[in-house]
């Protein structure tokens, strides 16, 4: 997965803190792809994902003379676009925050495994059609924020628990527990997808 | 429906398992139980390769050239873009 190895952070933290135009260049040129890319996977839209995208930088660079360097840039910026996002997300659907809190992520029995069938056989070709990227993005989409977040963070991404933790704020323990539940649900969508797609046994 | 009492105990250990994190001991205790169980087995198989298929058709961290280029405006950061990019724009 070379597009999901981290960055070497070599950037003058010095220079960045104070307003230094070109070295905040550089960090706009390392990281961008990146979050635009995570904006894209939250908000499922490519003009919002760019509003975010720049809103994310302007703060960035607003907030630089008073970044510690104590976490990583990236961590840093992920958690500032991640933060832009879940505000943005709660302007645009207002409705659906009242839903977001007792919502069954804490129910156990909701995580057991409905379907059992074993659609790995699948080729390629099939397991990852244009048709079937798009299910997989709006699989994603179907989870509630905090299962969403911490997936694309975690699984696509591709941050360490313990940096997703630090960008959305919560225990490690916490993402451990969501990602679980995220993927187990996306599981079971996949699975209700492809086992449409299975060769039909007579 | 997995109604195994054994099935249900390894559910939350799964993830640990895709991960490679779960602990020698319980990751031999699964593998025990997954042999015997075809239902844990499918469901270990399935969510692994749900996992794969996210990693593999993660798009690329590129940013599409007009896209960067508005960014650059925004952020008054012009000078910054790269000849060649520059060039683009300037012959617009
Ligand atoms: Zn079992």
């Amino acid at each position: 997965m070379s597009d999901q190895v981290r960055l070497e952070e070599d950037f003058s933290l010095e220079a960045l803190q104070n307003g230094d135009q070109a070295e905040f260049a550089r960090v706009v040129e390392a990281y961008s792809g990146y979050i635009y890319r995570l904006a894209m996977k939250m908000l499922q839209n490519p003009q919002d994902a760019e509003d975010i995208l720049q809103e994310t930088f302007i703060k960035a660079y607003k907030a630089f003379p008073k970044f510690d360097g104590r976490s990583k840039i990236s961590t840093w910026l992920y958690r500032i676009v991640t933060n832009e996002a879940l505000m943005f997300l709660r302007r645009k659907r207002p409705d659906l925050i009242s839903v977001e809190v007792p919502r069954q992520d804490d129910n156990e029995d909701d995580l057991k495994p409905l379907q059992i069938i074993d659609w790995c056989c699948l080729p390629e070709a099939e397991l990852m059609s244009d048709e079937a990227r798009r299910y997989l993005d709006e699989s994603v989409d179907q989870l509630s924020e905090n299962l969403k977040m911490t997936f694309i963070l975690r699984d696509i991404e591709g941050l360490s628990t313990k940096e997703t933790a630090e960008v959305l704020d919560i225990s490690e323990t916490a993402v451990k527990t969501r990602l679980h539940r995220a993927r187990l649900r996306l599981r079971e969508m996949l699975t209700s997808y492809y086992k449409e797609r299975l060769p039909q046994t007579v | 429906m997995i109604h195994h009492q054994n099935c249900t105990h390894f559910l939350n250990s799964l993830s640990d398992y895709v991960d490679d994190e779960l602990s020698a001991e319980l990751c031999q205790e699964l593998e025990r139980h997954m042999s015997d169980c075809e239902d844990c087995q499918i469901v270990v198989d399935t969510l692994k390769k749900t996992v794969y298929l996210y990693h593999e058709t993660a798009e690329e961290p590129i940013i599409p050239s007009d896209v960067r280029v508005r960014l650059y405006r925004r952020l008054n950061l012009d000078e910054f873009l790269g000849d060649m990019q520059k060039r683009e724009i300037d012959s617009r």
